[in-house]
């Protein structure tokens, strides 16, 4: 019949009008900013530095080993290292990054610097409403503005930050039963106070 | 009581006339009723801007506009101020005169239709005997205007589409007149007021309306469809529609003017619908006899509303057709 | 929208003669800015009246460098860059990526990797085509409607891709041996499901489009594209399909394991717009048939390559062209290694542009409006076109 495939149409159309009504699935609009998605687990939008504890200088994993700004892809990341240093989790002595600057506009949220460090330090955030009036400076971001704690890195991402604590717990505790004299046998389980800077 | 709620309108307009001197009273009450249409159709036209759009959301699984305003109803008013406070650009090399012209000429024109329409009982503006040749001559005018708005821009592309806009609306008034042959025949007059009265009547409680008869309806879909091509709907809207290489005869318009052009191929669709629901779908009679009680004018928007819903929805499903086979298929 | 400041090009009107004897012949730019190109692109069209005489894709807009950075960047860093190419698909673009590296570098993928890499890429040819279809009856005058229900389903499997690769578009996903990351938990569940969910909208949307006359009318005839023009130009993907000619490089090539699927290639008769309609809509079942054996057969195990190193990767000197079966056509790599960690000559061959060199003997003889559909179905994106 001419017109069959019209009239089929204009019923689908119709479909989705009544349906749009009655079911969820027919009005996927989401009222942002009232309402909000959840972000699930793995997203990833910029680029932050993890400290634990709540001194952001004294608890930042990062050593600056320099290995992200190597491997970022447009070369986003500006490191200076320390000429002192100070103890890791471990209590081993390392270098921190005095300057630490990535640019937000340069930053294509790759990931790779997240995926290349070998100390945990950096790791994703997935919070997108950065933007800021400031075009320069706003933009680039000091190791201050870029430094979160380990407890926002478990809020956002659980179970990564989950695995991430186990496995340095674990690192913790190996390098603790090294520095242990082997009389102990390693039966002792409280943590022995760091040495003193001095000693190094 | 019913009929004090149903001829409400008509008495008050007589109250109004009754109370004015005697020397200005034809003049009066000639005023009174062009206003009355004035006032509602422009209305109208603002409710179905906000119809059309959360329509055409709700039938895209998505929201209309909803932020202006509960649930968005104020949307008019803010598309409104936003035509008026628009600058008004007019290119230097166009006819300035007949630019500025053309959009009013078409609203104009538009509005002049909606004389022999029978709102409601005794409601005709004016009871023309010959109503219906009037209203298409009405109609044709509006054609002249778009060929106004496309020669005074002086631009070649709006000029091109002027003239494939006048090529459609030309090449579909002679369905649309053909299909209202069957109603003057059956009604026996071209009295718009006379046709509806030719439809009074129901056998038990199915009304006499002439789209229920096989040529009656068949006039019925045959009008609809050319009355879609007159007032330049989709899936006919290549002249305005033509996003692809021109925006239509009106690119040069802009702010208020692109406002009455827009109000005037509205006011031409109401324009349509409503010759329609006179001719074939009973003008302002019930649908069942036992709903004769609810007032006549009410009847009427009411058939006007469910048209210009499905207007709507052959809007939101349909591609457009390309100009030859458009013109081939009228 | 349309530029009217250049000047007639006397180059474009050489040897033309208008039919019909008038010497009138209309050149428009249907410039960069424009509704209903796919990005940033310009056609210079000689009209006769409304028929296309002559016409010449302009491109370029979008040039960003990319063979040229990768020289100067390591092969990792060069990755997310592939995920711009065409930033619709982006892991079928990290997928050829990854299979050129691995070719020169000789490096193995376990086979859940593998697995892994076939749901993703068939999900990927879902989202493509949809939204292709989508934005083809955007552009015939369909005002959105099919567009949003084709969006509406795309959502969900880009809400798929968020939660394994943390990005909706720019995926970043392969590595060279593997994937990055393994799946999370309950994605499997969730996959099945969009996939089970899918067929439904296929037949919904079928019902909308596929029988109306005003489509057909529109797409039948339009747009021809002879077989042998398409074989001689280097055409691949859906458009050399629907011409007619059976060359599909799952069959052909079968890189990774796509010999152990069935699965069917639809083949079109005249090669119009309309078989290329229809060529995208049964790939998206096949892909449904795809994805439904891979979630079946999805084996444990490792889903990196214990050789393969993330960092100070050096492949020994040498080259390799790594090619696979992108929803657009035939997406490859060419690199030449030279032994250090930055390829000496990184090369891609754009599927997009490839098809785009016979668009004018696709438009000739056509109306303005059918350019612009026809365009549409050749499916382009500017992010592959320019690189």
């Amino acid at each position: 019949m001419l017109g069959e495939g019209i009239l089929k149409g204009l019923v689908e159309t119709a479909r989705n009008f009544f349906g749009s009504f009655v079911s969820k699935d027919r009005l996927t609009t989401v009222q942002f900013p009232e309402e909000r998605l959840p972000q699930p687990e793995a997203a990833r939008n910029f680029p932050f530095l993890v400290y634990d504890g709540d001194n952001w200088q004294a608890g930042m994993r990062c050593v600056a080993c320099q290995i992200c700004e190597k491997e970022c892809p447009p070369k986003c990341i500006f490191i200076e290292k320390s000429s002192d240093k100070k103890p890791d989790y471990t209590g081993k002595q390392q270098f921190y990054p005095a300057v630490f600057n990535i640019d937000v506009s340069v930053c294509m949220s790759c990931q790779i610097c997240v995926e290349v460090c070998p100390f945990d330090a950096i790791e994703m955030d997935n919070a997108f409403e950065l933007s800021t009036t400031d075009r320069f400076g706003g933009l680039l971001w000091n190791r201050e503005q870029l430094a979160k704690p380990n407890s926002y890195f478990h809020k956002i991402h659980p179970a990564t930050a989950t695995e991430i604590d186990e496995r340095l717990a674990a690192a913790k505790a190996k390098a603790e039963a090294k520095a242990k004299p082997g009389a102990d046998g390693g039966a002792s389980t409280t943590p022995q106070p760091d040495p003193p800077p001095a000693a190094n | 009581m019913t009929d004090t709620i149903d001829q409400i309108f008509v008495l008050l307009k007589h109250w109004l006339v009754a109370h004015s001197p005697v020397w200005v009273q034809p003049l009066f009450s000639s005023v009174l009723s062009a206003a009355a249409i004035l006032v509602v159709f422009a209305s109208l036209f603002a409710v179905t801007t906000i119809l059309e759009r959360k329509g055409l959301g709700r039938f895209q699984n998505r929201y209309g506009p909803n932020r202006v305003g509960p649930f968005g109803l104020l949307q008019p008013l803010a598309d409104g101020l936003k035509s008026l406070i628009k600058e008004d650009i007019v290119p230097h090399s166009a006819d300035g005169a007949v630019h500025m012209l053309a959009p009013v000429a078409l609203v104009v024109a538009a509005f002049l239709g909606y004389a022999v329409l029978p709102l409601g009982r005794n409601m005709t503006a004016i009871n023309l005997d010959a109503g219906l040749l009037y209203f298409f001559a009405a109609g044709s005018v509006v054609e002249l205007t778009i060929f106004m708005a496309g020669w005074s821009s002086r631009n070649k592309y709006s000029l091109l589409g002027a003239m494939r806009a006048i090529a459609q609306m030309i090449s579909y008034e002679i369905p649309l007149i053909l299909s209202t042959i069957t109603v003057v025949m059956a009604a026996g007059a071209l009295s718009t007021v006379a046709i509806v009265e030719s439809q009074f009547g129901y056998s038990g409680i199915w009304p006499h309306w002439f789209v229920f008869t096989p040529w009656g309806f068949a006039g019925f879909v045959l009008f609809m469809i050319a009355g879609i091509a007159e007032s330049n709907r989709s899936p006919f809207d290549l002249p305005e529609g033509e996003s692809e290489i021109i925006a239509g005869y009106f690119v040069e318009y802009s702010g208020f003017k692109f406002a009455l052009f827009f109000l005037g191929e509205y006011i031409g669709m109401f324009a349509i619908c409503g010759l329609a629901i006179t001719l074939f779908l009973g003008g302002w009679t019930a649908p069942f006899s036992f709903l004769a009680w609810v007032p006549s004018y009410f009847w009427f928007f009411a058939k006007l509303l469910v048209l210009i819903a499905m207007l709507i929805w052959i809007r939101s499903t349909l591609p457009r057709l390309r100009m030859d086979q458009l013109m081939n298929f009228a | 929208m349309i530029s009217m400041t250049t000047p007639p090009n006397q180059e474009m009107h050489e040897g033309l003669v208008a039919d019909g004897g008038q010497d009138e012949l209309l050149e428009i730019a249907l410039g960069p800015h424009h509704p209903s190109t796919h990005g940033v692109f310009r056609m210079d069209v000689v009209l006769d009246g409304e028929r296309v005489v002559k016409l010449k894709p302009v491109f370029g807009y979008l040039h960003r460098n990319h063979e040229k950075i990768a020289e100067s960047a390591s092969y990792l860093a060069s990755m997310p860059y592939t995920d711009r190419l065409d930033y619709i698909c982006s892991l079928t673009n990290n997928w050829a990526y990854a299979l050129a590296v691995e070719k020169l570098a000789g490096l193995q993928v376990p086979e859940r990797a593998e697995y892994i890499r076939v749901i993703t890429a068939e999900l990927t040819r879902l989202v493509n085509h949809t939204a292709t279809i989508g934005f083809l009856t955007q552009e015939m005058g369909a005002s959105g409607t099919p567009l949003m229900y084709a969006f509406r389903e795309r959502e969900k499997i880009l809400d798929l891709f968020e939660s394994l690769t943390g990005s909706r578009m720019m995926c970043n996903y392969m590595r060279f041996g593997g994937c990055r990351v393994e799946l999370p938990a309950g994605w499997l569940e969730q996959t099945k499901k969009v996939v089970k969910d899918f067929p439904r909208f296929l037949d919904e949307y079928e019902q909308l489009l596929t029988g109306n006359e005003i489509f057909m009318a529109r797409a039948q005839g339009v747009g021809v594209l002879k077989k042998d023009l398409a074989i001689n130009a280097g055409i691949t993907g859906p458009m050399l399909r629907a011409s007619g000619v059976n060359y599909d490089i799952r069959k052909v090539d079968k890189y990774g394991i796509y010999d152990r699927f069935d699965f069917k290639i639809p083949l079109g008769e005249h090669g119009d717009v309309y078989d290329r309609y229809m060529v995208r809509m049964l790939e998206m079942r096949e892909s449904l048939k795809i994805l439904n054996q891979a979630l079946r057969d999805l084996p444990q195990g490792p889903i990196m390559d214990p050789k393969a190193k993330i960092r100070g990767f050096r492949p020994k000197p040498g080259e390799s062209y790594g090619r696979i079966e992108a929803p657009k056509g035939e997406l490859g790599f060419y690199l030449i290694s030279d032994g250090s960690p930055n390829p000496f000559r990184y090369r891609v061959r754009p599927p997009s542009l490839i098809n785009l060199t016979v668009l004018e003997d696709m438009c000739r003889g056509y109306s303005i409006a059918d350019t612009i559909v026809i365009f549409g179905t050749v499916d382009i994106v500017l992010g592959e076109v320019d690189r």
